[in-house]
C-alpha cells in the first residue's frame, strides 16, 4: 500500500475548535490515518492547542483561547497533515472480554434468534469469532464504538429502548456492538455481559482501551463469570492483551 | 463546613469542569453560565477554577459552621442571611451558625454560590463538577456537609457591588455561528432558523435546551461525529437541540449551528417558557 493522501475539509467549529473531515465512511484506513494526524498534532506540541479528540472519520481541534485568527491556525494543520509519517505505525493492542451470553443476560437472544433466522449458539459464535476495532469512546463514559460486527447479526435498534441496561452488557445496535460501561438507559439488543470494568475511576487512564485497539469477545459460562467478578474484587483479574502485529 | 439544611430544585457543585477527559467520553460540565461563575470567584479573589454550588430556579438553604465570606452571582432569588436581605455581585461575611435563604426568582434562572478559597469537595479526574457515573453525589440534598477552607471573619470593605449588566439575563438574542451540517439546509431552512422565535420547553436541562417549535426537514443523520456545548442539533422529527455543558462528547444528528461561548452563558439563564431568536454573527 502507498501514501494515500486524504481530500480533508478543515471547519472553524467553536471559537476555539476546529473541526477536520475525512470521508463520511466507517473503514479501517480511514481511522488508521484519523489516528496517525491525531498523533502527529499531539506529539507537535503546539503550546495553543488544548486537546485533540476523534470520532469514526473526524477530529476536533480544541485549542485553550478562543481562535484568534482561523485561517492562520488552519493552514498550520493543513502542513502538519502533510508533514505526517502515513507510514507511522500507531501501537495497538488486541484485548480478550470475557462475555456470559447465557439466558439471564443475554435478555433479547431469543428475539434476535427470531429475527435472523439464527441459533442462539450461532449467535454467540458469530459474535465471539470476530476481530472488533475501537473506533473511540463516546456516548457514555468508557463506552467503545466497535467496528466489525458481523453482516449477519446487524439488526436495527430495539423501537423502545430499555429505561436500565445492567453494567457490562453486551449489546448489539445497527452495525455496532458495544458494552454499556454502566447501567444506563439503552436502546440496543442485548446478548450477554461482562465482569470487566470498562470505566475504572480508581485508574489514572479509566479506560484500558484507545481508539484503534482491537477487541475480542470469548464465552464463558456463569461459574467462570463469578470467579473473574471475584478476582476482579481482590484485583487479581489478568486481563489478556498482546500488541497487535498484522 | 457548609451544612445544606434543604435543598433548591437542582443544587450541584460545579467548576471549571472536566477538560482533558473527553477522550474517555467523559463531558465536559462546569458551570452552565460561566460569566457568572467566573465573576462569583473573581469578586473573592478565588483561583478561577474554584468550586461553587450552582442552584436552579429554587435556591438551597444553607448553614455555616465556619466563619468565612461567600458570593452570590447569577440570577436573582432575594438571597437573605438570618432573614436579612443581601445584595448579589458583592462579598458578604458570614460567621458561624449563619443561615443563607432564598427568596422569590426575580429574573435568571441559576444561582452561583462561591466561597472564599472554593468548596473542598473531592476532586474526580480533575474537577468537581458533579456528573452520574463519576462523582459519588450528582446533586446536593438535606443534610450534606459541605468542606470549604474557612477564612477568618473579615469585615468587607467592599460596600458597592458589581454592576451586571442586565443584558445577560434579558437578551432574547443569541449569537450563533454556523455549524459543519449547515450548509446542508436549505435556504427557506436557514432563514427560519434565524427568523423564527424558539419558546424554552420543558425537556431543558444541564445536557440540552430543547424548544416547543420544530422545523420540519429532510435531513439525513450523519456517521457519529464529535460534538460540543452550544453545539445546535436538529433531530428527523424536527427537534431542534442545543447542547449545554453536560452533553455527550459525540453525537449523530446534524449540528447546523453553534452558540457562542457568551450566548451559552446567557442561555443558562433562561427557563420554560421563555423566547430566544438565534442570531447568525462571522
Amino acid at each position: 500500500m502507498g501514501v494515500m493522501d486524504f481530500e480533508l475539509k478543515y471547519k472553524p467549529f467553536s471559537e476555539r475548535s476546529i473541526l477536520i473531515e475525512w470521508p463520511a465512511e466507517i473503514a479501517l484506513n480511514i481511522l488508521n490515518d484519523v489516528l496517525i494526524f491525531k498523533d502527529h498534532i499531539e506529539n507537535s506540541n503546539i503550546k495553543s492547542i488544548l486537546q485533540v479528540n476523534n470520532a469514526y472519520s473526524s477530529i476536533l481541534v480544541i485549542y485553550n483561547f478562543t481562535i484568534d485568527k482561523i485561517y492562520d491556525e488552519i493552514s498550520i494543520l493543513k502542513r502538519l497533515y502533510f508533514s505526517r509519517n502515513s507510514k507511522t505505525k500507531h501501537i495497538t493492542r488486541r484485548w480478550k472480554i470475557p462475555v456470559c451470553y447465557d439466558d439471564e443476560f443475554g435478555l433479547d437472544l431469543d428475539e434476535i434468534s427470531e429475527e435472523k433466522k439464527c441459533s442462539k449458539t450461532d449467535i454467540v459464535s458469530l459474535h465471539s469469532k470476530a476481530d472488533y476495532t475501537v473506533f473511540f469512546i463516546g456516548f457514555l463514559p468508557g463506552f467503545l464504538y466497535l467496528g466489525g460486527l458481523d453482516k449477519r447479526l446487524h439488526v436495527p435498534r430495539k423501537k423502545s429502548p430499555r429505561f436500565e441496561v445492567r453494567k457490562g452488557a453486551v449489546a448489539i445496535g445497527g452495525q455496532q456492538t458495544g458494552i454499556y460501561p454502566n447501567s444506563s438507559p439503552g436502546g440496543w439488543h442485548i446478548i450477554g455481559n461482562t465482569p470487566l470494568e470498562f470505566f475504572d475511576l480508581s485508574k489514572d487512564r479509566p479506560c484500558f482501551a484507545n481508539s484503534g485497539d482491537k477487541i475480542q469477545f470469548f464465552p464463558i459460562d456463569r461459574n467462570e463469570y463469578q470467579n473473574i467478578l471475584t478476582q476482579i474484587d481482590l484485583g487479581t483479574y489478568q486481563l489478556e492483551s498482546e500488541v497487535v502485529d498484522d | 463546613m457548609i451544612e445544606v439544611l434543604k435543598a433548591g430544585l437542582l443544587d450541584t457543585v460545579q467548576d471549571s469542569g472536566r477538560v482533558g477527559s473527553q477522550e474517555f467520553g467523559v463531558p465536559f460540565s462546569g458551570a452552565m453560565d460561566n460569566y457568572s461563575y467566573a465573576l462569583a470567584n473573581s469578586i473573592l479573589g478565588n483561583p478561577s477554577d474554584a468550586a461553587v454550588i450552582e442552584s436552579t430556579i429554587v435556591g438551597p438553604k444553607l448553614k455555616f459552621h465556619a466563619d468565612t465570606s461567600i458570593c452570590i452571582t447569577g440570577a436573582q432569588m432575594q438571597p437573605a442571611i438570618n432573614g436579612n436581605a443581601v445584595r448579589n455581585n458583592i462579598e458578604i461575611s458570614v460567621k458561624v451558625n449563619d443561615i443563607l435563604s432564598f427568596g422569590k426568582k426575580e429574573y435568571g434562572c441559576r444561582i452561583y454560590i462561591a466561597v472564599a478559597g472554593g468548596f473542598q469537595t473531592k476532586k474526580v479526574m480533575n474537577s468537581r463538577s458533579m456528573y452520574k457515573g463519576i462523582t459519588d453525589d450528582v446533586k446536593l440534598k438535606k443534610g450534606d456537609i459541605l468542606p470549604i477552607v474557612g477564612r477568618h471573619y473579615v469585615d468587607s470593605k467592599m460596600f458597592s457591588s458589581i454592576k451586571v449588566d442586565k443584558t445577560h439575563f434579558y437578551n432574547e438574542s443569541i449569537e450563533v455561528t454556523i455549524g459543519p451540517e449547515y450548509e446542508k439546509l436549505d435556504t427557506h431552512l436557514q432563514e427560519l432558523l434565524v427568523n423564527q422565535e424558539f419558546t424554552i420547553s420543558v425537556n431543558s436541562n444541564r445536557m440540552a435546551y430543547q424548544f416547543n417549535e420544530t422545523l420540519h426537514n429532510s435531513l439525513e443523520g450523519i456517521i457519529t461525529s464529535l460534538v460540543l456545548p452550544g453545539t445546535i442539533q436538529l433531530t428527523p422529527s424536527g427537534q431542534v437541540i442545543v447542547l449545554m455543558r453536560d452533553c455527550q462528547i459525540t453525537g449523530g444528528y446534524p449540528r447546523i449551528l453553534q452558540l457562542t461561548e457568551a450566548s451559552i452563558n446567557v442561555l443558562s439563564q433562561k427557563f420554560l417558557g421563555d423566547m430566544i431568536r438565534f442570531k447568525r454573527i462571522k
